[in-house]
């Protein structure tokens, strides 16, 4: 008791020992807030470091090749010329492959965790979703050199050629030797899959309660209410989601690299293989020839910075909008 | 309306219901009951069929990690033995060898990594935590989720053009310095979220107590958040432990011994990486080995995670 009411006992107004410490605490609370504050600060100069770095590496390519540097298929590093259009087709082909993969799946997964699951089982098939992105990508990658480009090559391909109608389109045609835009779009798939099932049953709980039990109260099955009531009420959070997802396929590297067969060449079918911008990077960068080849190389690196900049940007701002309703 | 004190009504009185004309149903509610009958059945079938797929869908999402985890277990586990975890790659072509130097220098990056991110990641999550609101908060939250989105390949490239091409060689630091920018922003993130979860009384009961406000963040508040901000730095690890894009151009590998940060240091993904794509199968049985033990270190660590966050909740409800 005498020891709790001492500070009381010794803080006279007259006394100066606690005036110098109140100002030593002042002096202290600034430099305090300063300190954090910098820390803080050390994020946005970061990134525009990383902005600045990459922009003047890639400066030399962007003017020798202008606009047309993203139209144009011609890479010849021994001739200088440089043009990253089968990069950027490859990197959105292998992307939307992955998206019309993933998203039913994911949503499925999302809608049973959040509304049919039972309370135990609900943990550990979350738990086993999310490890999956925790499963390095190299490791995709040597899976997928071994394990899931053979089956392609054996049964996927053979089989989707052969399906009715979609197996004679633009799509599946040309001999399936399995390092392929299917196989890197595949993987991508499994690897972006944890991300939007995450957002999307995260902003799927976020659904007020009342929203569900207004559907069932209306006469609505379980499915209805999920179908009229509680996606549509989410449906922003989870397309940012979706969107999330795209940010991560368009920047996978590794995985992406040890399958998609990196050649420079648009083809519409997705048994050809390809590039993407990342792997273009990976593969090229270490033994780029010239000056003029390291600074192409950066510019596509700088492409693939704005690109997944403005992909996460809208994806993050769709997921807030939507976690923001919920709070109100 | 003229007398003043007298409050008009603002809505007429509800009028009873009228029961009378529910008591039998007209021909329209009839038909309508009778379609409701007939429909009904078909949306039950409707819901019992969409509880399956999405069932169906929660299976096959969790069969990709059964399938990779069974076949890193069943190709690589054959190769691990005493020599993998002790000796050097051996030339391609020779039997044996390990990834020794590879563990090593993997650990030295994730040291690396840690003293560059966690005091930056720490320090701007406690400004985030007690600044919310604020304009500078504000952007510096939304310019981690832009830098946690950042692809690997351009930390590396960015990495590369910072420091490997100024000092001209490629060294261990310029691998550590991408990989402590990419655990930044998680580690800013979370926390923030954990130093947020701290009472408001504990603060104030500090302050209370005449604890200056830094002192009150430092000693009070950052101590009863720290559990929660090691899960979470134990997270950024276990997720830069096995990239390898940002390894490429910077560290290069080694196939030698070597823990200094200003040379080329080897490191487990990097290693499993060159002997994956590698003609030898003596390699890619390596790669397998090596592909078990890095993923066994992630999911350690992320198991480990886990679980001191459920202690921590758990100590919390006593």
């Amino acid at each position: 008791m005498s020891d709790a009411s001492r500070p009381l006992v010794t803080a006279r107004p007259d006394d100066t020992g606690i005036a110098a410490r109140i100002e030593g605490s002042a002096i202290g609370d600034t430099v305090y807030r300063w300190l954090t504050a910098a820390f803080a600060l050390c994020i946005p100069i970061l990134l525009a470091f990383i902005a600045f770095e990459i922009g003047s590496a890639a400066w030399p390519a962007v003017k020798a090749f202008g606009l047309g540097f993203l139209t144009s298929s011609d890479w010849d590093p021994p001739h200088n010329v440089f043009g990253a259009a089968p990069a950027i087709y490859g990197t959105i082909v292998s992307s939307i492959v992955a998206l019309v993969i993933a998203t039913p799946l994911a949503l499925g997964v999302a809608i049973f965790l959040s509304e049919f699951a039972p309370p135990w089982l609900r943990q550990p098939v979350a738990f086993l979703v999310d490890l999956l992105a925790a499963i390095p990508s190299v490791v995709y990658g040597l899976w997928g050199i071994f394990v899931l480009l053979p089956l392609l090559r054996k049964y996927v391909m053979p089989f989707l050629a052969g399906l009715p109608v979609i197996g004679d389109s633009a799509l599946f045609r040309g001999p399936a030797y399995g390092p392929s835009m299917l196989g890197a779009g595949l993987i991508l798939a499994i690897m972006v899959l944890p991300y939007i099932s995450a957002v999307s049953r995260e902003v799927l709980m976020a659904v007020p309660r009342s929203q569900r039990e207004a559907a069932l109260a209306l006469g609505a099955t379980k499915w209805e209410m999920i179908a009229d009531a509680v996606v549509p009420y989410a449906r922003s959070g989870i397309v940012g989601g979706i969107i999330l997802g795209l940010g991560r396929a368009l920047g996978e590297t590794m995985a992406v690299t040890m399958l998609i067969g990196n050649v420079h060449a648009i083809s519409a079918s997705l048994f050809a293989p390809g590039y993407t911008m990342a792997s273009l990077i990976a593969n090229e960068f270490a033994e780029a020839t010239g000056d003029l080849h390291l600074s192409a190389l950066m510019a596509v690196g700088g492409a693939l910075f704005v690109v997944t900049l403005i992909v996460n940007a809208i994806a993050r701002w769709l997921v807030w909008r939507v976690s923001r309703e919920a709070r109100v | 309306m003229t007398t003043p004190g007298i409050a008009r009504p603002i809505a007429p009185p509800p009028r009873p219901p009228s029961r009378g004309r529910g008591l039998r149903p007209s021909g329209v509610q009839r038909a309508a009951a009778e379609r409701t009958r007939t429909t009904l059945g078909r949306r039950r079938v409707v819901n019992v069929l969409m509880v399956g797929v999405t069932c169906v869908a929660a299976v096959v999402a969790t069969l990709p990690l059964v399938f990779i985890l069974g076949h890193l277990v069943r190709e690589g586990a054959s190769s691990i033995n005493l020599a993998f975890f002790t000796e050097l790659p051996k030339p391609p072509g020779e039997e044996g060898g390990g990834m020794a130097n590879a563990m090593v220098g993997t650990l030295v990056l994730i040291l690396a990594a840690s003293a560059f991110g966690l005091p930056i990641g720490i320090g701007a999550g406690m400004y985030l935590a007690e600044n919310r609101g604020t304009h500078l908060a504000n952007a510096v939250r939304f310019l981690s989720d832009v830098l946690n989105g950042l692809p690997s390949i351009v930390m590396g490239i960015f990495a590369w053009q910072f420091l490997v091409r100024p000092m001209g060689k490629f060294t261990a630091l310029a691998g550590g310095i991408a990989l402590g920018a990419m655990m930044i922003p998680l580690v800013t993130r979370t926390t923030e979220e954990m130093i947020r979860i701290v009472p408001v009384s504990l603060r104030e009961a500090a302050l209370a107590l005449g604890y200056s406000r830094w002192r009150t963040s430092l000693v009070v508040v950052l101590r009863t958040a720290l559990p929660g901000i090691v899960t979470g730095a134990l997270v950024a690890v276990s997720r830069i432990a096995g990239e390898t894009a940002p390894l490429l151009f910077t560290v290069l590998g080694n196939q030698f011994w070597s823990t200094s940060l200003t040379e080329p240091i080897a490191a487990l993904p990097l290693q499993i990486f060159s002997f994956a794509i590698s003609p030898y199968d003596q390699q890619h049985a390596l790669a397998w080995a090596g592909a078990l033990v890095l993923i066994g270190i992630v999911l350690v660590i992320s198991l480990a995670a886990r679980f001191a966050t459920r202690s921590r909740f758990g100590r919390g409800g006593d």
